[in-house]
């Protein structure tokens, strides 16, 4: 099986959130969501870089070392998904994140948190692939048709690369070699514990 | 000549090229400023735990990209602090039994006199039992928080355990409120008598007579074991309440950092206040004859109290003649 990775070349990225847009459709998110968002470092300065980010499905995912009610698993892609049904919307998850990727929709009085939703690397989640519970709770199962996520799919500059590690930083690294220039995988220190090495 | 010329053409394109290689260089860099993450990593301070930009969305805290630190709260929260809670409580009880095992239960060594004295009234017994219920609840659903996917989830089913545990955040969150009422209302009234004094060192000294058998040291309404009970729950629980609002309502907190660190000192304040609160159920009920009437009716039996709070029964009959507090049953 593969090891599921995105990688955002920030050499590439334009900032034009067409990545953020496409998730928020393709899953109709909740209000107020963004399971993908892009950042912009050093804006306005010479060096400027955006970085397109979403869950990075980590290896030993701190979001899972925390979680008081054991909801996230991680699939055999490694992909790290969470049971809604057993979530209790803690927020424990958001406080362990590295990347900011946990979120929760407002849905009860005192701006109580709901259910804790975040970026399923188009996968679903527990319920049956592609069945009608599965996407109101999480949005398309793009893998379980054979497609990898739709914000790298539709990247219009190919700064968003999804899909096994090995071959994406294969992708980058012949590409930082090509142009001579690269300022990393965005990350993956974190996510993974190791850096593509160009 | 044709070499000739061929040569002076090679020469005179080296030189151009050795001239222009280095301006070309100059122009074409992208990448001289550019941001990488491993300089972004190595400007991390302190204070700023965030690789952090700007976002084009409301939600101004999406422009932190990455936050490495998070990780070590995780692992904290994950690991230690689960290990700690186990611990405290588990050690706690497996010291009681061995206490009990011991030591067995401690009597009233001059029998029960039937003669009553009143000692905790009925704003006492409210403020008291108030406090009680909600923080074996708290407690309950707090450690449920810390070590229950390890504990009941396996014996329940994450169904039933997700559910459970909804309520018990629900029930945290809101029955903290009665525990911080209760919790001002027990300082307001027990505080007078709960300041430390020499009388608590002699106690001390003589293991408050809890070793051995016949030993009462002195002491006045309460002994420095009581005290150090009354000044746990006071201290540990203003120190739970405001980690606890704090971490209710996060946007009290500056940043998210500050809300780790309320966590931390919260999970591990409420640790050791269970442990505590273990030892005092234990003293309270099954570990001496007599106390459990303190707090249930109210009043104790006359030799339990001299046997304990010799002092406090020289105090009250000095007060209010030989008859009043002091109530013979009807024969």
């Amino acid at each position: 099986m593969a090891r599921m990775k995105f990688l955002c070349d920030a050499d590439r990225c334009i900032e034009c959130n067409a990545c953020v847009t496409a998730c928020k459709n393709e899953h109709e998110v909740p209000w107020g969501i963004n399971r993908r968002r892009v950042v912009t470092l050093n804006d306005g300065l010479p060096g400027e870089r955006s970085v397109s980010m979403a869950c990075m499905h980590c290896t030993d995912a701190p979001c899972a070392a925390v979680c008081p009610v054991d909801c996230f698993y991680t699939t055999d892609d490694a992909v790290v998904l969470h049971n809604k049904d057993t979530c209790i919307g803690c927020g424990y998850c958001s406080y362990a994140c590295p990347f900011g990727a946990p979120q929760y929709p407002q849905t009860a009085n005192f701006g109580t948190r709901g259910k804790m939703d975040k970026c399923t690397y188009c996968s679903g989640g527990p319920e049956p692939d592609m069945s009608q519970a599965e996407y109101v709770k999480y949005g398309a199962n793009r893998l379980a048709e054979g497609k990898l996520p739709l914000c790298a799919e539709m990247c219009s500059t190919k700064a968003l690369l999804a899909g096994d590690g090995d071959i994406i930083a294969d992708i980058y690294r012949e590409r930082v070699v090509t142009r001579g220039y690269g300022s990393g995988a965005w990350g993956w220190r974190t996510a993974y514990g190791e850096t593509v090495t160009v | 000549m044709r070499y000739l010329s061929q040569f002076m053409i090679a020469i005179a394109v080296l030189v151009f090229m050795g001239q222009a290689a280095p301006v070309a260089v100059a122009q074409v860099n992208p990448t001289a400023n550019s941001v990488t993450e491993d300089s972004m990593f190595e400007a991390l301070t302190g204070d700023e735990n965030a690789v952090a930009g700007r976002v084009s969305i409301p939600d101004r805290s999406a422009g932190n990209l990455i936050k490495p630190e998070n990780k070590s709260w995780a692992a904290f929260q994950g690991g230690t602090v689960q290990t700690l809670s186990i611990i405290a409580v588990v050690g706690m009880v497996v010291l009681l039994a061995l206490f009990y095992m011991i030591r067995g239960r401690i009597r009233v060594e001059s029998g029960f006199s039937g003669r009553k004295i009143l000692r905790f009234g009925a704003i006492d017994r409210f403020a008291h039992w108030t406090m009680a219920a909600t923080f074996i609840i708290l407690a309950l659903t707090g450690l449920n928080l810390i070590v229950g996917s390890t504990v009941v989830l396996p014996i329940i089913g994450e169904g039933a355990f997700g559910t459970l545990t909804a309520f018990g955040k629900l029930a945290h969150n809101y029955l903290a409120w009665p525990f911080m009422v209760a919790l001002v209302l027990v300082f307001i009234l027990w505080v007078i008598d709960n300041i430390p004094n020499k009388l608590d060192l002699e106690w001390i000294k003589q293991g408050g007579g809890l070793l051995k058998k016949g030993v009462h040291p002195p002491a006045k309404k309460f002994n420095a074991g009581q005290k150090v009970i009354f000044w746990s729950v006071i201290l540990g629980g203003a120190g739970l309440s405001f980690t606890g609002v704090m971490m209710l309502f996060p946007g009290m907190t500056a940043t998210p950092a500050d809300w780790q660190l309320y966590q931390m000192i919260h999970a591990l304040i409420a640790a050791g206040l269970t442990a505590i609160i273990v030892a005092h159920i234990y003293i309270g009920s099954v570990g001496m004859e007599g106390a459990f009437d303190a707090m249930g009716t109210g009043e104790v039996d006359e030799n339990w109290a001299k046997e304990h709070h010799g002092l406090w029964v020289d105090e009250v009959k000095a007060k209010s003649g030989k008859t009043s507090p002091i109530s013979t049953p009807a024969e």
